[in-house]
């Protein structure tokens, strides 16, 4: 069974947001349920910190074995930091998505944006595991 | 994030309930195999291990694949050799009992209907095994063309398990579980029935044996490029001999691997995968299966004439392998289209063809990023003028050109397979 920790935010896209220490700052991935459904993961092009992106709009990609997917932002925001941990080892993403395997850091540029995401349980349902 | 293939996603096999399951389908599901619908069967595409540790298994160790959803056709009698010659392009009157080939069955154009392997089991006897998702295309034209001759077709696709074996320690895993099989013993032969030594067995040769106490056909082919060994099987035995492999591989590192590494793996040799590669589209020259169309042979066979005219013509398109140069995921159906080379001409080797730059010129047909070597690899149709190997052309991903060179596969060569 995915996991799907109760203290993260989560999209319809399978992406997650997780508080950091920072106020307005979210850590953002995509879910356990993701990367299983993915498999292995190749590589990822990802965005350099300094970038801003607008609601949906795509940040990158995750090349894996089976397919390449899109990452859609999901909320509006600059990008603070980068993992480029993932530039050497993309596999922290199957191993550890909620931890190591984190994507990018996010500053929410529109607080109202995150009214719109899922709960634990709305996405519990999303994926079949209520 | 967002699928652009629907292998990724909700689609599994368990949506599709109509599928075929083959007699390994409950050790699957016991093993955490994720089944996907192939060719309508359901099997599995991985395992918990995933396809990159399945794959490096193969190369290092050995996996243990579930291929029953192959198709087994067997001919026999008087004139089986006559029907094998008739429909399938390779010259079956060079096997010894005991031997197998490579083959292909042709249109009368020329073009693929499918591609299989031909193993004479007797003088007058042949088992043809052909993709499970021509089976029923493959089975009505070799039925229609034996019409009227002394033989008799059979279709033992649901009676038979096969298992693929592949690996560098395949024979030390199978060797031990092999016993002689007593019902094939020859009259007058040797008492007791020897077991038969695999270290004697050669490339694409057969024997057989019980395994695990299950009666087999024993054959050292395979499709991955490393030594190993196919398992055919009656259906009932399939679980056996499965659980038996996995218990005398466990010590060696044997993994069970789905069709995504066995994809992989072909990929790294080269060996196109019909469905993907080769289809009816493309005739056999083009596909790059001219080694196998033995067009000076005795014996009219479907597709002669057309492929004897090809091949005195030349061919206008070849299926060619192609080596990204740098990161990139090369998938099926992205363009393959020009790039200028370093003089600033256009098209490669001069241009010839007077291509634009970025103009599309071709695609690619499968592709991966090789688990052995790093680097995107892929095959792809292409004009005969910009197919020789070295050519620099782009893989069009996504909103990019990637570049990438012509490579005659197998692009992985370090395998343990014999030759």
């Amino acid at each position: 069974m995915a996991r799907i920790p109760d203290d993260l935010f989560y999209t319809e896209e399978h992406e997650y947001l997780k508080a950091t220490d920072e106020e307005g700052v979210y850590q953002v991935g995509v879910t356990d349920y993701a990367q299983g459904e993915l498999g292995d993961i190749v590589f990822l092009e990802l965005p350099a910190a300094g970038d801003s992106f607008s609601h949906m709009e795509t940040f990158g990609t995750i090349e894996a074995v089976k397919a390449v997917s899109d990452l859609y932002a999901p909320v509006s925001g600059e990008v603070v930091a980068v993992n480029d941990a993932l530039e050497d080892d993309p596999s922290l993403v199957n191993s550890d998505p909620y931890g190591a395997g984190w994507m990018v850091r996010m500053r929410v540029s529109d607080p109202s944006e995150l009214d719109a995401l899922m709960s634990p349980d709305a996405y519990r349902e999303l994926v079949g595991e209520d | 994030m967002t699928d652009h293939n629907a292998l990724a996603t909700g689609s599994t096999a368990d949506d599709a309930p109509e599928l075929l399951t083959t007699p390994l389908d409950a050790e699957h599901r016991a093993l955490g195999g994720k089944m996907v619908p192939f060719a309508g069967w359901s099997m599995p595409v991985q395992y918990p291990s995933g396809i990159q540790a399945e794959h490096r298994a193969v190369r290092e160790a050995a996996g243990l694949f579930d291929v029953s959803h192959m198709g087994e056709f067997h001919v026999e009698g008087p004139e089986a050799l006559a029907l094998v010659l008739k429909v399938a392009v390779n010259d079956a009157s060079q096997l010894d009992v005991g031997q197998a080939q490579y083959s292909a069955l042709c249109t009368p154009s020329g073009t693929l209907i499918d591609d299989l392997l031909v193993y004479r089991t007797a003088p007058d006897a042949f088992l043809l095994v052909v993709n499970a998702s021509n089976r029923e295309t493959d089975w009505a034209w070799i039925s229609k063309h034996a019409e009227g001759m002394d033989l008799d077709l059979s279709d033992r696709s649901e009676d038979t398990a096969l298992l693929a074996l592949q690996g560098p320690k395949a024979e030390a895993i199978l060797a031990p579980l092999l016993e002689p099989d007593v019902d094939r013993a020859a009259p007058g032969g040797a008492t007791p029935v020897p077991t038969p030594d695999l270290s004697e067995l050669g490339y694409y040769r057969f024997t057989h044996a019980r395994v695990a106490g299950v009666p087999a056909l024993v054959a050292r082919t395979g499709y991955t490029g490393e030594d190993g060994f196919e398992l055919y099987l009656p259906w009932s035995g399939g679980v056996a001999v499965w659980r038996a492999i996995l218990e005398a591989g466990e010590p060696h590192g044997i993994l069970p691997a789905g069709l995504g590494a066995r994809d992989s793996l072909r990929l790294e040799v080269g060996y196109p995968l019909y469905g993907n590669d080769l289809d009816r589209e493309h005739t056999a020259l083009e596909s790059g299966l001219g080694w196998i169309v033995k067009l000076g042979r005795e014996g009219d066979f479907v597709g002669r004439e057309a492929l004897a005219l090809q091949k005195a013509s030349g061919v206008e398109r070849r299926l060619v392998g192609l080596r990204l140069e740098g990161r990139g995921f090369p998938r099926p159906g992205y363009p393959v289209v020009t790039m200028a080379d370093e003089d600033g001409a256009e098209g490669g080797e001069g241009g010839e063809g007077g291509e634009e730059v970025g103009e599309e010129v071709g695609v690619v047909t499968s592709g991966t990023v090789s688990p052995s070597l790093g680097e995107g690899i892929a095959l792809a149709w292409l004009p005969t003028e910009l197919a020789a190997p070295g050519t620099r052309v782009a893989i069009r991903v996504r909103d990019r050109d990637l570049p990438a060179t012509v490579q005659r596969p197998p692009f992985y060569t370090g395998g343990s397979i014999r030759r």
